[in-house]
């Protein structure tokens, strides 16, 4: 059904209806003892509620009356689709218009029709943030419990061996099939362990450094240039990972004599790190500031110097903060996609060399669904096992990093 | 004089082991200031390093080379069998005229592969180039005229520097002879550099030097138009629900978690969503920009939400107050009051909101914007790609000549992302209120 003439009719009769309404609501004389009745354009929008609401009802109905029939292709379901239907909304629109017109008397109360329909869209709007969880848990669960059906949970999860090619054809060798997914977990743990070990001492110092000792404009300069690193694009990240830093480790490597793979886990993990800089820096940034005055007064009043204060005083009274930091960076770096699409390999090496190439949930994850794929079979299907994993892991993470900030906050506040 | 006996006086007090010590702790104060500048100085040397390495290779993607030839408009071929018709005008072989042009140029060249190498120089896309010209001005066929073609992707590379001269042959990516082609033309000053509009005007293509992101820009605007439509809207009302109506409750609290959870959900499990909801389950058309407006306006709700939050609660109770005590609704305060009053905080989260989504390439991956798609997309349900993605797949091409074309492209997109984020800030500076 051609969408957009029948939306503009629909369109046009309310905006009519809008217009009677409105004309009509001035020709009411209020009654004796009655207060004065709502303005003009109450009565049009009035109007127009009654006029969208039977349509957009139906529709609803229709759609899911059509998801739940499936592919049906007969001619009667076509009929319905092409000519009664868009019959129907437009009948509806009228009727709905025409029914309002005729209640438009003295002693109609407009505004609380209006509230009530406004209230409901409120709500509506804000469970639209529930729903998209619900969403994410089910399309992922429901795949994932297919994936199941043919690879057991344990071999996936305990499984030392990744390759998901499966055999196109019966005959085919060399394509078993393998879903362990160590291999994934433990090369996001080795590119997520690289990232922090760049982004934390990095990150915490430049906080350190912005809070306790640099001079306003020094932090009004340099703060929003910092934050440039967390607005640039993943996919550059990756791009300069690729090309530049990859490139650059396997030459130093090569001078040095160390085997380094252009590809190496080393690359992938420093880049990342550089991306999560800015994430951690500015909420330890929000955490020292958040520690009491009277601490710091008070540990230099006993004659520490600076750093004194900053190691054995703010540090340990802002800690929990920062280890919530921490995990948020985590969470982030295990969930992160392009960098390692694109500097980090899609071979399943089961090492620690830092130097050597490794791969990632969220690699796979794309290399699995990007292209054209049947949506049954395991290696589809494995991507939204993986993803789930993913989902439940940053999840987790989270919270535990939501209660510890929240319980740090309480004890200042 | 008191002052210099004074001194005297301490340091007679002070004891070595004391000075020795306090001296220790000055220098480890010292040391520890230091390693605080140094950690800001390596990460904005990373910044640094990030940009210049990008903006030198990508500045020369903005413009490109062409070989001025002198190629006669044969109408025998422009009009073959004598049909004058626009299709036939559209269909002629102009390939050939090219190829003639090439001949004349150079007379010497003989041999086959010589030959073919010879057509190689100027690009695939010089015959286009020409036919658009006759398209457009019908006058000249017949006429021996000289026009600008542009060059292929080798010659573009070696004309800017990026094949060194002095390599080996069997090195090096273009050979002797075509080294001596180019240089008699530039000897000629049948060589230039000129301004690559067609970077910013054309779509794909698996020829580098014609390949340009308009298409990628449009498939951007698109998918953004689509998420602003539908996040800003719904983020807003969201927000005014939980701040300004909703009664304090278990729904609420769930809620209110359940956005900050979903805020830190990796973009890429978003792009599962949009596959399982969008394309499995409502069958909207794959690679279409709409499908991933809706997958990124899910992932920018949360942040859209929380700004506009924040936004709201700056808003001071007074003016509340003052509008219910002066007979307006809960629902008329919050439309007429305090929503205009936050509005530019509201508008700022969303512009950053929508600067993210700009950006974002991995669930656009797995929705299937990853197609070579030339054309440039008509409509929001049309096969499209976007900016991040453009750059994803040129990145991923092993033309020497892409490196550029995808450096380019992310200059592109960071000066769009520059623009949005100047926008914010100057939205904040302007109308934003300290009550």
């Amino acid at each position: 059904m051609s969408f957009t003439p029948l939306i503009i009719l629909l369109l046009a009769i309310c905006t009519a209806g809008y217009w009677f309404g409105s004309k009509k609501a001035l020709t009411i004389v209020p009654e004796r003892g009655q207060a004065r009745i709502g303005r003009p354009h109450q009565f049009g929008v009035f109007v127009v509620i009654w006029g969208t609401i039977p349509p957009v009802f139906l529709l609803i109905l229709w759609s899911i009356f059509s998801l739940m029939s499936g592919d049906g292709e007969n001619a009667i379901f076509d009929q319905i689709d092409q000519v009664i239907f868009p019959v129907l909304l437009i009948l509806s629109t009228v009727l709905g218009c025409y029914a309002a017109i005729t209640k438009i008397k003295s002693g109609l109360r407009t505004r609380k029709t209006l509230e009530f329909v406004v209230y409901s869209l409120l709500i509506l709007a804000s469970t639209v943030s529930v729903f998209t969880t619900i969403g994410i848990v089910f399309s992922l669960l429901f795949e994932t419990l297919h994936f199941f059906e043919k690879v057991p949970v344990f071999d996936f999860l305990l499984g030392l061996h990744w390759s998901p090619q499966t055999a196109l054809r019966e005959d085919q060798v060399g394509s078993s099939g393998a879903f362990g997914a160590i291999p994934l977990f433990a090369g996001t743990m080795l590119i997520t362990l690289i990232a922090m070990v760049v982004a934390v001492p990095l990150g915490l110092f430049s906080a350190i450094y912005m809070t306790e000792y640099a001079s306003k404009t020094f932090r009004a300069i340099v703060k929003p240039i910092l934050e440039i690193l967390a607005g640039i694009p993943t996919v550059v990240y990756g791009f300069f990972a690729a090309l530049t830093v990859g490139v650059f480790f396997r030459d130093v490597g090569s001078t040095i004599g160390l085997d380094v793979v252009s590809e190496s886990a080393l690359a992938a993990g420093v880049v990342m790190g550089m991306m999560i800089i800015p994430f951690i820096s500015s909420l330890s940034d929000d955490v020292i500031t958040a520690v009491p005055q009277s601490l710091r007064d008070g540990s230099y009043a006993l004659g520490a110097t600076k750093s004194e204060t900053v190691m054995k005083v703010i540090l340990p009274a802002a800690l929990p903060g920062i280890v919530g930091a921490v995990l948020l960076a985590v969470s982030r770096a295990i969930g992160e996609t392009m960098i390692v699409v694109m500097a980090a390999g899609f071979s399943a090496n089961l090492t620690a060399n830092p130097l050597e190439a490794v791969t990632t949930v969220t690699v796979q994850i794309v290399g699995l669904l990007v292209g054209d794929q049947e949506f049954d079979s395991a290696k589809t299907l494995a991507a939204f096992a993986l993803a789930l994993v993913l989902f439940l892991i940053t999840l987790g993470l989270n919270v535990i990093a939501l209660i510890v900030v929240r319980k740090y906050r309480e004890k200042y506040d | 004089m008191t002052d210099i006996s004074d001194l005297k006086s301490r340091d007679e007090w002070v004891s070595e082991g004391r000075k020795a010590r306090l001296g220790k702790r000055h220098r480890a104060e010292r040391r520890f200031k230091i390693l605080g500048l140094g950690a800001i100085l390596i990460a904005l040397s990373m910044l640094a390093t990030l940009l210049v390495s990008i903006g030198s290779k990508g500045y020369s993607a903005f413009v490109q080379t062409r070989f001025e030839l002198t190629v006669t408009l044969d109408e025998a071929v422009i009009h073959p069998n004598g049909d004058s018709s626009v299709p036939a005008v559209r269909g002629a072989s102009y390939g050939t005229l090219i190829r003639k042009a090439l001949r004349a140029e150079f007379p010497d060249v003989k041999a086959r592969r010589e030959l073919r190498s010879l057509f190689g120089i100027v690009s695939k896309g010089a015959s286009r180039q020409l036919r658009t010209m006759v398209m457009e001005n019908p006058a000249v066929i017949g006429e021996t005229i000289s026009v600008w073609l542009v060059a292929s992707d080798d010659m573009d590379m070696f004309n800017k520097g990026y094949i060194p001269r002095n390599v080996v042959e069997a090195d090096r990516r273009i050979k002797d002879n075509e080294i001596k082609w180019f240089d008699q033309l530039a000897a000629k000053g049948a060589t230039q550099k000129v301004f690559n509009w067609g970077f910013f005007s054309s779509g794909d293509s698996r020829e580098p030097e014609i390949a340009g992101i308009w298409g990628a820009i449009v498939g951007s605007f698109y998918t953004i138009l689509i998420t602003f439509a539908i996040a800003f809207p719904i983020g807003v009302m969201s927000a005014i629900y939980l701040e300004e109506f909703a009664p304090k409750n278990r729904l609420t609290d769930i809620i209110e978690v359940n956005i900050n959870n979903l805020a830190a959900v990796p973009s890429i499990v978003f792009g599962l969503l949009g596959v399982g909801l969008f394309l499995n389950v409502a069958h909207f058309p794959r690679s279409a920009s709409v499908v991933g407006g809706l997958t990124l306006a899910l992932m920018t709700l949360p942040i859209i939400i929380i700004s506009a939050r924040t936004a709201i609660r700056a808003v001071p109770d007074s003016i509340r107050n003052a509008a219910l005590g002066l007979g307006a609704s809960r629902q008329q305060t919050a439309f007429h009051h305090v929503l205009p009053l936050s509005m530019p905080g509201i508008l700022t989260g969303t512009i950053i909101g929508l600067s993210q989504a700009l950006g974002e390439t991995a669930p656009l991956l797995m929705i299937g914007m990853v197609a070579f798609i030339v054309d440039i997309p008509g409509n929001v349900t049309d096969p499209a790609t976007v900016l991040p993605v453009q750059i994803f797949l040129w990145a991923d091409s092993p033309e020497r000549a892409f490196v550029e074309k995808t450096s380019g492209a992310i200059l592109v997109l960071l000066a769009f992302l520059v623009f949005m984020n100047a926008l914010a800030v100057l939205l904040r500076r302007k109308f934003e209120r300290r009550w």
